[in-house]
């Protein structure tokens, strides 16, 4: 075997380095929402699975962590919903399409739809927190053969603050059960008003052969745990998505630790369990 | 075969599951009735009469505001119950409440169903468990919209 130079070495993807990533569409969802489209500058994205996420970085602001909100199957480029919620978020739901972003991922757990074929599936979404959400659902609704009903249940503020509304729509024409209820609403709305909670006793899913995927404010996802159990639900069927201080993506820093687990690593998708209930109930970490 | 109004509560999950005497004791208080579409059912300020039970079609809790359009702060369908003023004084009404479509309803009269209950205790305390579990439900819905998790400070 004879000697390569360096020159013949292929660059390895260190996971605390960006890889830089154009901005190829930019679509404002909400007044403080936007999704971003973005390309790799050379090669072609890594593999993902729904669920995970990848830290961006805005050049010269900083870094943070976002789930990715494609579908791992869809044709077109990688996408992130970003919610404008402190500087670098700022940063990214401003950037024009254009400009060079640093992608380091994708990083964590997925919410594991391959497994569900003959399961219901119900997902509760709250705000956002579709978002990480978009990718799983559309596998499940698009996945021909799969036996499982799904059920998509989302709450939002107010109709203006509905994000994802022609997904919701196309999952709803493609055969799951859609409903979305918002907190308040102007008088022409006729859809569902109230908590997200409210739509579950009226979702016809079957409760113990149903998986629940949660994700949204975690207060939200607190009082959802308790209905579907409450329901019949078994909690090591429901699937929540967490989400602390992540910085490295790979479990070495330990800002994202919460109790055993590193959220970068062990999560942020996780299963409901006893001991997962009383880190949840933590008041101070 | 036609249903007895005594039989169509005590399928309403309000008071599914009780004995058939106290679902004819509610029975004998209340009538089916239809709304149409838009028609404004019960009025902010107006006296409390009626407990309505859904059968069919869905209404809207309002809140007008003036020279605006109302907010719409829950909608209520089929299964579900809406009106509790009637239960405490002055017994008026504090919402709008709107036919967003046909509406299907067992209207129960209030001032019927408190006489009864004043002289049945055993009636009484049954009723207010049914009204009172519905009314924490919506309770506990509100202190959580309350929080408005979906809003900048506590959003993820």
């Amino acid at each position: 075997m004879g000697a390569m130079s360096l020159a013949e070495l292929e660059p390895v993807a260190h996971p605390l380095v960006p890889a830089t990533y154009r901005v190829v569409a930019r679509r404002v969802e909400t007044d403080d929402i936007t999704t971003l489209s973005i390309e790799p500058t050379s090669g072609s994205d890594p593999p993902f699975r729904p669920g995970q996420f990848n830290m961006l970085t805005a050049f010269g602001v900083g870094e943070v962590a976002i789930s990715i909100s494609s579908a791992p199957d869809t044709p077109g480029p990688m996408e992130h919903t970003i919610r404008d919620v402190g500087a670098v978020t700022h940063a990214l739901c401003r950037v024009q399409v254009g400009s060079i972003l640093g992608v380091r991922g994708p990083f964590g757990t997925d919410w594991g739809v391959d497994e569900l074929d003959d399961a219901d599936v119900v997902v509760v979404a709250g705000g956002i927190g579709l978002a990480p959400l978009r990718g799983a659902i559309s596998y499940l609704v698009d996945k021909p053969g799969r036996r499982g009903r799904v059920y998509v249940l989302a709450g939002a503020r107010s109709p203006d603050q509905v994000t994802f509304a022609e997904d919701l729509e196309r999952w709803r024409r493609d055969g799951a059960d859609v409903e979305l209820t918002v907190d308040v609403a102007p008088p022409e709305w006729r859809g569902p008003v109230g908590v997200v909670t409210g739509l579950l006793p009226a979702a016809s899913f079957d409760p113990p052969r149903t998986v629940a995927l949660v994700c949204g404010p975690e207060i939200m996802m607190r009082f959802t745990i308790r209905s579907l159990v409450d329901l019949g639900v078994r909690p090591g069927s429901i699937r929540v998505s967490l989400e602390r201080n992540m910085q490295c993506g790979v479990g070495w820093c330990g800002h994202c630790q919460l109790g055993p687990l590193l959220l970068c690593r062990d999560g942020p998708v996780i299963a409901y369990s006893e001991p997962l209930a009383r880190l949840m109930s933590v008041r101070e970490l | 075969m036609t249903e007895t109004i005594g039989e169509l509560v005590a399928e309403h999950p309000l008071f599914s599951g009780l004995p058939a005497d106290v679902a004819e004791l509610v029975g004998g208080c209340s009538k089916n009735v239809a709304i149409a579409a838009g028609q404004l059912v019960l009025e902010e300020g107006e006296p409390a009469r009626t407990l309505y039970l859904l059968r069919r079609g869905h209404v809207a809790l309002e809140v007008h505001q003036p020279g605006r359009a109302p907010l719409v702060v829950e909608r209520i369908g089929p299964g579900q119950a809406v009106g509790w003023s009637w239960m405490f004084p002055p017994y008026r009404w504090h919402f709008d409440v709107r036919a967003l479509e046909p509406i299907g309803a067992i209207a129960v009269d209030a001032e019927c169903l408190r006489t009864k209950a004043d002289a049945d205790p055993a009636f009484g305390y049954l009723l207010l468990q049914r009204l009172c579990a519905v009314m924490l439900d919506r309770l506990q819905a509100t202190r959580l919209r309350l929080l408005d998790v979906y809003g900048r400070d506590v959003a993820r």
